[in-house]
């Protein structure tokens, strides 16, 4: 008998029982539509990620007082460390391998007013004309800070577009003043707008010259100091390696910080790199969660069709030793029982594969969060159901084909 | 010689308790022949039927079918022999009720592995002879028990097969329907069919050229009546 015709009649069995194949098939469609769904949310917050990781500029290397990571950290022994400096900033430009390197220091200044107009948690940020090609800001209307703002220490500053529309939503804000710290600052560029970071606003920023930041925000004490010290964000010339160049810049500074050879690094040099590193650690753990609940959910919706199938066996025993008197073989009816636990446990996964699909979509509209739909999601939605089916439809099927077929005749 | 039975012994044991079917049956069927096997109930002519239709398998002898002796044969060699060379009909039809007459009567072709169209035409032809053309498209549950049967006579003649197997094929009938059974089986016959009908009413067996007789499992009488 061919292969095709066996096929036929699997699918001509499931409608006759159209019901009894639904319900079976639920345990397939549940367990196959919730981890279809949130393999796409998942799938979908990597690219929003990914996207934002590579906002931050491709080969910005981030020189601070902390590396960034997911361990424990020993704040006493770091908040001990020494600040980093102008002068270590000066030695680092001169490295071959370094294009652009800014100085970087920030404060949150909380709201900020213009007449009536209010804006919320602003962060201001004291820097020089290189951040502009290190952080990857695009300037819509004015200018950027320049060395001489820097050199001058000029009461200018760059705006985001939240301070644009939250202090200034029907007027042009180049030239206004706004007041920052008990200083007037008078606005001289509008930054495009970046959206946020990992949930992070990005447009809520003040720039000004760095000189003028020491100025205005004095040197904090204590704790503080960690987050308003000097940093650094590097940009490498093109083509240099970036493994490269962060070895030289870590031999510059330890040099400078005089440390030992046996200490490790009391500063950290971050990349994209390590930001992905920190989200793939945490994606794994719910990767692995995902495989876990799939895997259970398809054993629970295997065993709802392995009992149907028995069922199904035990039914339809003179049907079986009908077949086998009008010539069917062992291999035809295994096949006929086997193919319909398959097109079930597969009808299951598809409709399954749909569902999630949908929800996920339907959650990706109602929410902030993105899904994406990638190819092999789908792969696996279909294939593996179908071979859940025929892992749970072997032992059935054997028992169906093993039967006589004068008994299973004779059969009551 | 199409069939041929040597000392063929069945012993059917339920745990501890072993019943003695067939003790020891010797018979040979020739090609053409329209034989008719009598016995009471319990007597062993249905599982005799059943040895003869590579359906069941002895406990013991050997069973000869066209040379070649069954014992030897793989379960896909005794598939291809009920498939091809055997048409069963039952007492109790045995049609499956989720299928119309038409899918009935093609289960044989469809195992056989023979194409849509030639099987369209096939079932319809041997549709035709039974005189259930017009039904092609019923339920069983929509036939009257005649027609089951034809239906099941269909399906036994559809695969073109050298032997045709009858076990109390009018046993569910009224003695209309089971005339009208009867004259299907003569006609069979008269074409130079095969036949072998279990039945225990003398009637019936009157149908047959040649009858043989069996009580406790073995033959007491094998005369030609024709």
């Amino acid at each position: 008998m061919k292969l095709i015709e066996i096929l036929k009649l699997s699918i001509s069995t499931f409608k006759t029982h159209r019901l009894r194949s639904f319900l079976t098939t639920l345990g397939i469609i549940i367990g196959v539509m919730t981890v279809i769904a949130i393999l796409s949310l998942i799938q979908g917050l990597n690219m929003t990620v990914e996207k934002q990781i590579s906002s931050l500029g491709s080969n910005t290397i981030f020189v601070q007082k902390i590396a960034w990571g997911m361990g424990r950290v020993d704040f006493e022994e770091v908040a001990k460390r020494k600040d980093l400096t102008i002068e270590d900033g000066e030695a680092l430009k001169k490295l071959p391998s370094v294009d652009k390197l800014s100085y970087v220091k920030s404060t949150n200044v909380g709201t900020i007013t213009y007449g009536i107009n209010k804006a919320r948690n602003i962060e201001v940020i004291g820097s020089d004309e290189n951040l502009q090609y290190t952080s990857n800001y695009t300037v819509t209307t004015g200018r950027f800070i320049n060395e001489d703002d820097f050199k001058r220490r000029r009461k200018v500053c760059v705006i985001g577009s939240y301070i644009v529309e939250n202090l200034f939503p029907n007027t042009d804000p180049l030239f206004k003043t706004i007041n920052l710290g008990g200083k007037q600052f008078t606005i001289i560029g509008v930054l495009e707008p970046k959206g946020t970071f990992m949930g992070q606003p990005q447009d809520n920023i003040i720039i000004i010259p760095l000189t003028t930041f020491d100025e205005v925000f004095p040197k904090p004490t204590g704790f503080q100091r960690l987050w308003r010290s000097l940093s650094f964000q590097i940009l490498p010339k093109d083509g240099k390696n970036l493994e490269r160049t962060i070895d030289e810049i870590r031999e510059v500074l330890r040099r400078r910080r005089r440390l030992g050879f046996d200490k490790p690094d009391d500063f950290g040099i971050n990349t994209q790199q390590t930001l992905r590193e920190i989200y793939r650690n945490i994606t794994n753990v719910a990767f692995i969660v995902m495989i876990a609940v799939a895997a259970i959910s398809l054993i629970v919706g295997g065993i709802g069709i392995m009992n149907i199938m028995l069922v199904a066996v035990t039914e339809r025993t003179r049907e079986i030793g009908l077949r086998k008197a009008v010539g069917a073989s062992n291999r035809d009816i295994l096949l006929q029982f086997l193919l319909e636990a398959c097109f079930l446990s597969f009808l299951g996964g598809l409709i399954g594969l749909i569902l999630g699909i949908s929800s996920a979509k339907i959650i990706a509209a109602l929410t902030p969060l993105e899904s994406a739909v990638p190819l092999w999601v789908v792969i696996i939605g279909v294939l593996f159901p179908i071979c859940v089916g025929i892992f749970f439809g072997i032992y059935p099927a054997t028992r169906a084909a093993k039967l006589n077929p004068i008994e299973a005749l004779r059969y009551e | 010689m199409l069939c041929q039975l040597i000392n063929i012994k069945k012993v059917y044991s339920t745990g501890k308790v072993s019943f003695p079917a067939l003790n020891g049956i010797n018979l040979t069927i020739e090609k053409g022949e329209y034989t008719a096997i009598m016995g009471p109930s319990g007597s062993g002519k249905s599982t005799l039927l059943n040895i003869i239709g590579f359906l069941d398998t002895p406990t013991e002898g050997k069973y000869y079918y066209q040379g070649k002796e069954v014992s030897n044969l793989t379960d896909y060699e005794l598939a291809k022999l009920r498939n091809k060379e055997v048409g069963f009909v039952f007492q109790n039809f045995n049609l499956l009720p989720r299928l119309t007459a038409f899918s009935n009567v093609e289960l044989p072709l469809i195992y056989a592995g023979i194409g849509v169209k030639e099987r369209r035409r096939l079932v319809m032809e041997m549709l035709e002879k039974v005189g259930l053309k017009e039904r092609a498209t019923h339920r069983p549950n929509e036939l009257s028990g005649g027609e089951m049967q034809r239906v099941a006579i269909a399906r036994a003649l559809v695969n073109n097969p050298s032997l045709i197997l009858a076990d109390e094929p009018t046993g569910n009938l009224d003695t209309k329907s089971g005339n009208e059974i009867m004259k299907i089986f003569d006609q069979l016959a008269s074409e130079g069919r095969t036949i072998i009908i279990v039945t225990h009413d003398p009637n019936i067996a009157s149908h047959a050229k040649r009858l043989i007789r069996i009580t406790d499992g073995i033959i007491i009488e094998d005369k030609i009546i024709k």
